[in-house]
């Protein structure tokens, strides 16, 4: 059977917690980062572009049968593991489970707090930069 | 003084981040500060705080002796002429305005020339944009070779009959080349044309004799020097100073106001308008004192071969670039921006924070530099005489880790 929203979010609050340092934390994104699907050249456009981080990241969003499917791409890698992170949980889901999800499993696992000033930045702007392509979906 | 006797100056060195030691090479955004200056700031603050010049109580007096005592200090530092060439700002930034402002107003017309390097920080290049901008003027751009030294010889071709100043760094944030400045003053001198030097990052290493130097403007910050943060300096020749007309209105900087008319307070007051930062300036005093133990022979040799180990460390490894190569007579400081291949320069830098290793990502507020060396950013590592070799062995052991990490 499918997974629901909620487990996955455990999955990944659970394979967080197997580090106790937060350099093997960033080694696991870096590896997310690594990892992530590749992303076409052409599609890396102005408008695709998340305002507010200072690496850059593309997000991207096509829409079947019902379900939001993200692509994303960024020139620097552990925020490309962040943006693949958010990707892992959110990709594949319905607009109205994405909009009413509170995005707190971000909280849980620490991440936000130890990000750079820029970075936590940056990770609201792609929340909310997912949570706007639900919305527009809806 | 030894390096290990130069740390115990500075309280916070001893600090630990995620369980690790601080290794600090964050130097060139803000050195850190020594006990005395933190203790004089807190004890104005507790046992001083009033009000300076005006006011005829006991604790003004402290107050405005330690804040105009400073004043001789910093003179005496610069080998100024007069103390009426010491005006206390906020900092480089509020420095550079304050000339770009008024001497603007006072000698700057519609088709005139100001001449800025190209390896300039944003704040000697922006408020220049500005005021030539109000005034119908434009900014001219004195080029940099691919190895990041200064074209100085080019300076001359540069200036024409409506350049009216050169603003020029004493040691690029983002290069650490020490710029030949005393030739850049003598090219512009002999055209007529009077010079500002960007003292941020010089002040530090090199410290500057003005009348030596014969520079018109030297400005620089407190915070990057072993002071307290929000204060600076900016030195000017006093027949321009008395020509310039005030920055700002107000506080301190007037004679007698009227409605029909108000005319201004002599040098310097005349450019310190409003309430000064009273308790944080005087902490000049201690970080001159500092400054001049730091420079001491046995420290200065030492912190050459940190650097020698440093530069060769990185510049023989292959992955890696550096931006601002020292050659022939060029010196570089300790102060190291560089890029490596296929790794992101906001990613290294999140790495080595977490293994307790602070340096600076991104653009360094030299956007134009960025663009002449064709990169988004850099890392730049940079170090003051209180750091070790073994922190310097420490880093590169850790940039290493941090590169097969991200590759």
């Amino acid at each position: 059977m499918e997974k629901t929203l909620a487990e996955i979010k455990e999955e990944v609050i659970d394979s967080f917690s197997m580090y106790d340092e937060w350099l093997d934390k960033y080694e696991y994104l870096i590896e997310l980062g690594k990892n992530l699907d590749s992303y076409p050249e052409e599609e890396k456009t102005e408008e695709k572009l998340i305002k507010g981080c200072q690496s850059r990241v593309w997000l991207d969003s096509k829409v079947e049968d019902g379900k939001i499917y993200f692509s994303a791409d960024s020139d620097a890698i552990i925020t490309k593991g962040i943006i693949s992170l958010l990707i892992s949980v959110y990709s594949g889901r319905t607009a109205a489970e994405i909009a009413s999800d509170d995005f707190k499993f971000i909280e849980n696992i620490g991440l936000k707090e130890n990000l750079s000033p820029t970075r936590a930045n940056g990770l609201v702007s792609m929340i909310s930069t997912i949570k706007r392509i639900a919305q527009e979906n809806l | 003084m030894n390096v290990t006797e130069a740390r115990k100056l500075f309280p916070i060195l001893d600090s630990k981040v995620y369980g690790k030691d601080l290794v600090y090479f964050d130097n060139a955004a803000t050195s850190q500060r020594p006990a005395s200056s933190i203790e004089r700031l807190t004890r104005l603050s507790l046992e001083h705080n009033a009000n300076i010049h005006r006011a005829v109580h006991a604790l003004a007096s402290t107050a405005t002796d330690e804040y105009e005592s400073t004043r001789d200090v910093v003179k005496e530092f610069l080998n100024a002429r007069s103390r009426k060439e010491i005006i206390f700002t906020s900092g480089t930034t509020n420095s550079i305005n304050l000339v770009a402002y008024s001497f603007a107003e006072a000698f700057i017309k519609e088709g005139d020339e100001v001449i800025v390097s190209e390896a300039e920080h944003h704040s000697n290049i922006v408020p220049w944009q500005i005021v030539c901008q109000r005034k119908g003027a434009s900014v001219k751009v004195l080029r940099i070779d691919d190895n990041g030294v200064l074209d100085v010889e080019s300076l001359a071709g540069l200036i024409t009959d409506r350049t009216r100043l050169v603003a020029c760094t004493q040691i690029s944030n983002v290069l650490g080349l020490v710029n030949p400045i005393e030739r850049v003053v003598e090219i512009a001198h002999s055209k007529g044309v009077p010079v500002l030097v960007d003292g941020a990052q010089g002040v530090v290493h090199q410290g500057l004799d003005v009348q030596k130097c014969d520079c018109d403007f030297y400005a620089f910050s407190g915070h990057k020097m072993y002071a307290a943060t929000g204060t600076g300096v900016i030195y000017g020749k006093e027949k321009w100073l008395e020509q310039m007309p005030p920055f700002m209105g107000g506080g301190e900087m007037i004679e007698t106001v009227r409605f029909s008319g108000t005319t201004y307070a002599e040098l310097p007051e005349k450019f310190e308008a409003g309430t000064q930062n009273f308790n944080a300036i005087p902490t000049f005093k201690d970080a001159i004192q500092v400054w001049k133990e730091l420079n001491s022979k046995e420290l200065t040799d030492y912190a050459d071969s940190v650097k020698e180990y440093l530069y060769d460390a990185l510049s023989k490894d292959d992955r890696i670039r550096i931006y601002g190569v020292p050659c022939g007579t060029v010196q570089k400081i300790p102060l190291f921006s560089f890029t490596v291949e296929g790794v992101h320069h906001e990613d290294l830098a999140l790495i080595l924070d977490k293994m307790g290793v602070a340096t600076r990502s991104g653009q360094m507020c030299a956007e134009p530099l960025m663009d002449r060396f064709g990169v988004t950013g850099m890392l730049r590592a940079s170090l003051a005489p209180y750091n070790t070799m073994e922190e310097a062995e420490y880093f590169i052991k850790s940039l290493n880790r941090a590169i097969s990490m991200l590759k």
